[in-house]
């Protein structure tokens, strides 16, 4: 009965280890590649991660998707490790590893026992500098990429209101491209894009490195001069501001797809964090988005799910912490016999509701309270403090920020939630994308799809 | 080759002893595993029964999951809403889940008194005394039926539920839930199942985190003193092995969703179930490196995704493959498939192979465990499935034992092409 869409509440960002002494530690290279160390000795393991600014927002039209591809293509072979033998020396260390790239950045990491740290710094170093692209492989690793797209995208029709939602409502801003790329941009994109990807991006002065587990940071620190340090800074490309224009009046946009049921995302635009010591609404829109959906007790499960029945699902999301732009984005699925219109309808009254009548202290409190729980919570999985850590990095605040982003959650006031709700919830500033769903082909449903049994 | 292998022995020993597990069992018969570990302000409880969708009565496939996802629902004192604002104002973090063995009930609490207190209390009661409001089961039942509907128009989903039945014709395993299945199921289904399955015989409750071992006892006594005792559960009818077929379902989608695979494994801790766990990692469940993987994806590109795993139970639980290819591509991927399957079936993996797979499980034990959450489902896993006590200490020794031929005689016993069952969702 409890369900989850896709987006990160804010807890996912607001949740951390009880802030200690010294732990983390960090250090700068004299390359300017810095390097971030939480010590966690609850068992033998770490977790190794390189961050790289440079994600989808920073690609140009016509290669979009090639920040992915890069990623796909680091696990190639480089000037002395063949293509493949980066997994297998992970695999072998007993570890996994991955990559993942987002708007704003590209991220590698292994989860490995302790001992194999220095392998895997070695590893790392060696891949941000001695890459060695082949046309060989790119020919086939792009036909992967491909068929992950159609996998994420093609074929899923949420998939797809979303990135139409993004494409409607960004003209500017590179947020209107998706992370995997349009389909024709990667059937064009050869290995010289991707090449130059790298060139451009890969160097130590664009990354960071973030290091959680059983380690002493000193050794860290050392081996990290001794890998990474010994690669030269690049200067970096200039990076554009491409602003959205203000939006000035409803879009609105329809994705047919087979499916049973309809999908409804609104978006407003609305400010992200920038200052975190002056800034107030961002945390109050993270205190919004948790009232209407943090939480089984929150607004939108309870009185739209359960208590009016017009929702199937439905959920809020918010992300203050972004290289970009932001926007507040309400989610769901019509109930049985209800329509879009009428679920649309509903999440307006939701908001309208907090414009008028405000929240409650309990509903502030329950936030609270669950800010509280997680920061606890979050301890048990290193991965997820090296997430922590590497994300609100990615939009250049420090991970000491994360303290002071709990601290000014937990000061949010009823007021404050009220004045955004009015000022940022308007017509104009809107984009609405609905999954119009479609039977399947009637013509082939009748001979093969035998789900009507 | 002579060279890895003395690698691995030296390594193989591992350096790290592993956690203590207390077991013990109360006179109603449920048995309790405990660790105690205060290195974190957590206290994880999990409970599990025989009650999976495996049980579920016979054409009302989804009673197990409803029972499990309502236990939240009511309880003679609280609404479904007070439970919910209870959990939430304690910071308590409850999951109800149900696979096809087994139905699991875990509540995750901060172990300060007062937190640790309350969601102890609510857990019990929710429990032992669930009401499956009337008004609250018809909205989930209709939610369930709408979801899916709507998880019928998907390829992946249509491939999943397809391959499950045609795995277990007229088995329980194969009864999956349906719009039509769950349409039949009244909220009378629920309490019956309720009443039969959630009880202390049978029952198995893990206790993990910042609590003693009186505190353990204490709280493992609480739970099973609220639950009816219970009888044990009849066994499961045996599985037999499918006729080899290929089912060809068509679909829109420009990519098809693709399943091979047969039942195969029980979960255990025998030789042979190591033998497959060891192979199984060589043929297609190693990540990057695996057989699978460089043959249809990283040669040919044919793929984004596939694999081969072993999906163990209290009877035989699947072998699959599983891979995604554009509609044109089915055929050509598919030999490839088969050709990899069939030379790892005759020759089984090489030395090195062998050496690699082995090193990856006995180095990668400390990832096993790392957590209390990842520890807390092997303390379900060992209780439920009667595992050892020593499963995890144990377990590298055993990956260390399996030889070539082991791999080899263990898959030729359980991965048989004239049972193996094929579903193409989508292709041409």
């Amino acid at each position: 009965m409890k369900q989850r869409l896709f987006f990160a509440c804010w807890l996912s960002l607001a949740v951390l280890p009880a802030p200690t002494l010294a732990n983390p530690y960090e250090t700068t290279l004299k390359n300017g590649l810095r390097v971030i160390v939480k010590e966690d000795r609850r068992a033998p393991v770490v977790v190794h991660m390189v961050w790289y600014r440079a994600g989808s927002m920073d690609e140009q039209d016509g290669t979009s998707g090639v920040a992915h591809v890069l990623e796909h293509m680091m696990f190639k072979g480089t000037k002395t490790l063949k293509a493949g033998e980066f997994n297998k020396r992970v695999a072998e260390a007993g570890g996994r590893d991955n990559a993942f790239t987002s708007l704003d950045y590209t991220a590698y990491f292994q989860i490995v026992p302790k001992e194999a740290l220095p392998e895997m710094m070695r590893l790392e170093a060696d891949r941000m500098a001695n890459l060695v692209l082949k046309p060989e492989e790119f020919a086939s690793e792009i036909e992967v990429v491909k068929e992950e797209r159609r996998l994420r995208t093609e074929d899923n029709p949420q998939a797809r209101v979303y990135e139409t939602l993004n494409a409607t409502a960004f003209m500017a801003h590179p947020y209107r491209r998706p992370v995997i790329g349009w389909m024709s941009d990667l059937e064009s994109m050869t290995w010289q894009d991707a090449r130059e990807w790298y060139r451009r991006w890969y160097a130590p002065n664009n990354a960071y490195v973030v290091v959680v587990g059983d380690v002493d940071h000193r050794e860290v620190f050392k081996l990290a001069a001794a890998t990474y340090g010994r690669h030269k800074p690049k200067a970096l490309p200039e990076r554009k501001p491409q602003k959205e224009p203000p939006q000035q009046g409803q879009r609105r946009v329809i994705v047919k797809a087979p499916a049973e049921l309809p999908y409804l995302l609104m978006a407003w635009k609305v400010p992200k964090l920038i200052d975190i010591d002056r800034d107030r609404e961002p945390f109050a829109l993270e205190v919004l988005s948790s009232i209407l959906d943090g939480n089984d007790a929150a607004r939108l499960p309870k009185r739209l799910v359960r208590g009016e029945k017009i929702a199937q699902s439905a959920s809020a999301g918010y992300d203050a912490i972004v290289r970009g732009e932001t926007q507040f984005i309400l989610a769901g699925q019509p109930a049985a016999g209800r329509s879009v219109a009428e679920l649309e309808a509903a999440l307006q009254a939701e908001i309208k509701r907090i414009q008028d009548e405000g929240v409650a202290e309990d509903e502030l409190k329950r936030v609270k309270t669950q800010v509280i729980a997680a920061q606890v919570y979050k301890r048990d999985s290193m991965m997820a403090q090296a997430m922590e850590i590497g994300q609100i990095e990615s939009a250049g605040f420090s991970y000491r920020d994360i303290d002071k982003f709990i601290e000014k959650i937990k000061s949010v006031t009823a007021e404050e939630v009220q004045a955004v709700a009015k000022k940022y919830f308007v017509p104009d500033t809107l984009t609405v994308a609905v999954l119009d769903p479609q039977p399947l082909d009637a013509k082939r449903e009748r001979r093969g799809f035998a789900a009507r049994h | 080759m002579r060279f890895l292998f003395v690698i691995f022995f030296f390594f193989a020993v591992p350096v790290w002893a592993g956690p203590q597990i207390q077991h013990w069992v109360l006179p109603s018969g449920a048995k309790v595993y405990f660790v105690e570990n205060h290195d974190l302000p957590i206290l994880d409880v999990q409970i599990d029964f025989p009650a999976g969708g495996a049980r579920s009565p016979a054409g009302k496939a989804g009673v197990a999951g409803l029972t499990a996802s309502l236990i939240d629902a009511g309880t003679p004192e609280l609404d479904e809403e007070e439970i919910s604002a209870r959990l939430v104002e304690l910071g308590a973090r409850f999951a109800s889940t149900s696979d096809h063995d087994k139905a699991s009930v875990g509540l995750r609490t901060l172990s300060s008194r007062e937190e640790k207190e309350g969601a102890l209390a609510l857990y019990t009661a929710l429990l032992a005394t669930p009401t499956f409001p009337a008004a609250a089961f018809e909205r989930e039942k209709t939610r369930t039926i709408e979801a899916l509907k709507d998880a019928d128009t998907r390829p992946d989903a249509i491939a999943a539920k397809r391959f499950a039945q045609a795995l277990y014709p007229d088995h329980p395993y194969g009864q999956v839930a349906t719009p039509e299945s769950v349409a039949r199921i009244t909220r009378e289904d629920l309490v019956e199942f309720h009443r039969r399955h959630y009880v202390a015989n049978g029952a198995v409750i893990s206790i993990l985190g910042d609590v003693t071992r009186d505190e353990a006892e204490a709280i493992a006594n609480r739970i099973a003193a609220a639950l009816p005792p219970g009888a044990p559960v009849a066994p499961l009818p045996a599985v037999r092995l499918p006729a080899r077929e290929t089912l060809k379902i068509a679909h829109p989608a420009t990519q098809a969703h693709i399943h091979l695979g047969l039942p195969a494994v029980r979960r255990s801790a025998n030789p042979e179930y190591f033998a497959l766990l060891v192979g199984n990692y060589t043929l297609g469940g190693g990540g990057f490196v695996s057989r699978l993987m460089k043959e249809v994806r990283e040669k040919r590109g044919f793929a984004y995704s596939v694999y081969s795993s072993l999906g163990p139970r209290v009877l035989e639980g699947p072998f699959e493959i599983g891979l995604q290819t554009k509609r044109e591509q089915v055929e050509e991927a598919l030999k490839v498939v088969h050709e990899v399957l069939a030379r790892f079936l005759a020759e089984g993996p090489t030395d090195e192979e062998l050496a690699a797979a082995k090193k990856n499980l006995i180095q990668g034990q400390a990832l096993r465990i790392d957590s209390n959450a990842k520890l807390l489902g092997y303390l379900a896993l060992i209780g439920f499935y009667g595992l050892p006590l020593d499963y995890l200490d144990q377990f590298p020794k055993w990956v260390a034992a399996v030889t070539r031929e082991d791999v080899k005689a263990a898959f030729r016993r359980h991965v048989k092409p004239e049972h193996l069952v094929t579903v193409i969702v989508a292709g041409e």
